[in-house]
């Protein structure tokens, strides 16, 4: 349905270094292949480019953070990673295989090793079961064990997470926020998935208890050596908690690398601007005063800016950003960003 | 403001609103923040909310004191259900009378607006103290220009023609940095983006210069780059027009950018008043060092993050003495007795026994050496190279 509209060049480099990347490793749990997702819109008259040409793997065991502003598609790609979203075009390849090629009764059996956590700990859990008919609901809907196993693994994760199995007889409403949230991430954890897709699991949960529910995710990624994609907008959480990042703008990655160099050394200046934009809770005195104001607000994802879509906004913007698209490079071990103008050094200086 | 009556179950017949009004003898010994030299914008002194349900009276905020000069931007915080949010409709009377009972007075510029007939409030709300809200898209009427309703919010107050409305709307969003004003006068809220809506509603705030303005979570619904440009709206705007401003918030990092003071609420009280720099680097309630030290970004990355045990005590079975006490690493016996707000220094005030011989972690010297914030720090001071 769609064409491919970035310059060739670009998606060669972006390949081609994540071959080099992969050889002499385990094979990566996923590898997105220039995924790109449109959603029509305006009665079909226009298309939404959610997802406009997205490559990346995820590593055995890692946490790969994705950060982005609201339209900039993070969720959109959570949704793809597990198959609640078909790309347009492009591949997504768990373990090598493309989910759709798989019959449904393959897919069916795969899909547990891929799972997802939302926003709303509300919304995602129905408000006319029991907790533990809830945390049950996934081992009976991939069709393991009887009742009384589903019931004990259903209960054991209660407890893994926190809860009382007393819990499990409740209601949603009649838990807080933060019991809910772990509620949810019980009923993934029942299907012992190889990879968690993580959509703003904290962000609904007050300052106090987010960092429980973190400090979780990262106890239960030892134990079991889960692999997550974490989807935020809070550079605060992604930073802590992630050990790659990638950057999204308007449907492309704009950086991804270590989340250390992205966050402590970032090479594109829209990363840049997000980082100093994140309010510091520091005295005056202590704080460094070197924010980057961004113009404007993120353009429509219908009609995004052509050559560099950040270039309506970015402080560091020339010609060229407008008529060609920027390369994926790598410019330092395994840190690679869409900007003409950066080098190993950092992002290109403001103009003027 | 809208969800607020969703959460009340409503109880007819008991419309007996404000009748604490003038209870409270004047000079009562709780108000203890000290005496400053000039008159405050804003006195607040016993304010207490309890919402009416069915099963008879909800105490929500329980005698919120503090006073706000003009000028000053005072940071309200506190997790959801501590009632920061019922404290700000308190203070505007939007709370409907047959669903919340207030006691207590709130004298701004010397006129207590619990005192004030429904009519010499609408007088009073826009005029003198104007508020902003969450969602500007629930706020704006969908089938009303932006303009018009900014220009309604000016000709409520002044007898004004519509032309001198329109010219005064204009300028209102040329203040508040909206391109191409005149255009955008005439342009409905689902036409304008988020952060632009809030814009609007600060210039509808803004348009009758009022001496108070009370912000709930205006930036909560925004992309943090758009955070920023409106906390630096809020800031210069307040710094230009002497615009004093309550701001109600979750995000601690948002106060100590924005405001000069922070107040931290828990479970319906105020535990501690200071100014905002001082507040971070020595906070004297357990409760308000136990929030700075779950932020992530002040934490070794990849490190256990701190965390504050237990939950909120619920409304109407609030525990005596020190609410906090049960989650609290600190309590003692001693701590169910009643507490009040101890003065710890000139403009310092906390809610806590033990909060002079504590010495409690703040943002500073709690921070990992590895944190985020601690190697920006060390960027800008020339220790390392970026």
């Amino acid at each position: 349905m769609s064409s491919v509209t970035s310059s060739p060049p670009a998606r060669m480099s972006q390949q081609a270094g994540q071959q080099t990347q992969a050889a002499g490793r385990q094979p990566p749990v996923l590898r997105v292949e220039d995924l790109r997702i449109r959603f029509p819109v305006n009665n079909g008259l226009d298309t939404v480019k959610a997802v406009d040409g997205v490559d990346f793997e995820v590593r055995q065991g890692e946490t790969f953070g994705v950060i982005g502003e609201s339209g900039s598609g993070k969720t959109t790609i959570g949704r793809a990673l597990v198959c609640l979203l078909q790309p347009t075009s492009g591949r997504i390849l768990h373990d090598g295989v493309d989910p759709a090629t798989l019959s449904r009764s393959a897919f069916r059996k795969r899909r547990r090793d891929y799972q997802i956590i939302f926003q709303d700990p509300n919304a995602a859990l129905n408000p006319r079961m029991t907790i533990l008919d809830s945390v049950m609901e996934p081992l009976w809907a991939a069709g393991e064990g009887d009742d009384a196993s589903r019931r004990r693994a259903a209960t054991e994760a209660l407890v893994r997470v926190g809860l009382p199995p007393e819990a499990g007889e409740r209601y949603p409403h009649q838990l807080s926020g933060g019991q809910k949230q772990r509620v949810n991430i019980a009923r993934v954890l029942t299907l012992r998935p190889r990879m968690i897709v993580c959509d703003e699991v904290v962000a609904a949960l007050d300052v106090s208890i987010r960092g429980d529910v973190l400090n979780l995710f990262a106890d239960l990624q030892r134990e079991f050596g889960l692999t997550y994609v974490f989807i935020t907008h809070d550079i605060s959480v992604v930073s802590h908690i992630s050990d790659r990042i990638a950057v999204t703008y308007l449907g492309r990655f704009m950086e991804l690398g270590p989340a250390d160099a992205v966050t402590e050394k970032p090479l594109h200046p829209y990363t840049q601007a997000l980082l100093s934009a994140e309010p510091v809770p520091l005295p005056s005195n202590m704080r460094v005063n070197r924010r980057i104001m961004l113009e404007g607000e993120i353009p429509s994802p219908v009609s995004p800016p052509s050559g560099c879509r950040f270039r309506t906004r970015c402080p560091s913007a020339q010609a060229r950003c407008a008529s060609e698209e920027p390369a994926w490079r790598e410019l330092r071990p395994d840190h690679w960003v869409a900007c003409h103008f950066a080098t190993p050094e950092g992002p290109p200086p403001p103009n003027g | 403001m809208t969800d607020i009556p969703a959460k009340l179950s409503f109880a007819p017949g008991n419309a007996d609103h404000l009748t604490g009004r003038g209870s409270m003898a004047t000079g009562h010994a709780s108000a203890s923040r000290p005496v400053t030299g000039a008159t405050p914008l804003l006195e607040v002194r016993d304010l207490s909310t309890a919402f009416l349900t069915s099963n008879g009276e909800l105490p929500i905020t329980r005698q919120i004191s503090f006073s706000i000069n003009a000028g000053e931007r005072v940071g309200l915080v506190g997790e959801s259900g501590c009632g920061k949010s019922v404290t700000g409709l308190s203070l505007m009377r939007l709370l409907p009378p047959h669903t919340a009972r207030i006691t207590g007075q709130a004298h701004l510029a010397g006129q207590d607006l619990m005192a004030l007939s429904a009519r010499q409030m609408r007088a009073v709300r826009g005029r003198d103290v104007a508020m902003i809200f969450q969602e500007p898209m629930s706020a704006l009427d969908p089938v009303f220009t932006v303009g018009e309703q900014i220009a309604e919010a000016y000709r409520v107050h002044f007898p004004v023609s519509r032309a001198e409305a329109r010219q005064r709307a204009i300028a209102a969003l040329v203040e508040v940095g909206i391109p191409a004003p005149e255009q955008r006068y005439d342009e409905y809220p689902h036409q304008l983006s988020g952060g632009m809506r809030q814009r609007v509603m600060i210039a509808m705030a803004l348009i009758c210069e009022p001496k108070l303005i009370i912000a709930d979570e205006p930036t909560t619904a925004l992309d943090v780059t758009i955070q920023a440009q409106i906390t630096d709206l809020l800031r210069s705007l307040s710094e230009r027009t002497g615009a004093a401003l309550i701001f109600i918030t979750h995000d601690l990092g948002v106060v100590a950018e924005t405001c000069t003071r922070m107040i931290t609420m828990y479970a319906g009280e105020i535990v501690e008043d200071a100014p905002v720099d001082d507040v971070l680097t020595r906070p004297r309630h357990p409760y308000t060092s136990g929030l700075l030290r779950s932020l992530p970004g002040l934490s070794a990355r990849r490190g256990v993050l701190p965390s504050i045990p237990g939950r909120v005590p619920s409304p109407g079975r609030m525990p005596d003495g020190c609410r906090f006490r049960e989650r609290c690493g600190h309590a003692m016996a001693g701590c169910e007795r009643e507490q009040t707000l101890l003065p710890m220094a000139a403009d310092h005030v906390a809610r806590c026994w033990r909060a002079r011989d504590l010495r409690l972690p703040g943002s500073v010297n709690d921070m990992a050496a590895d944190s985020p914030v601690a190697h920006n720090l060390a960027v800008a001071a020339g220790e390392i190279r970026p």
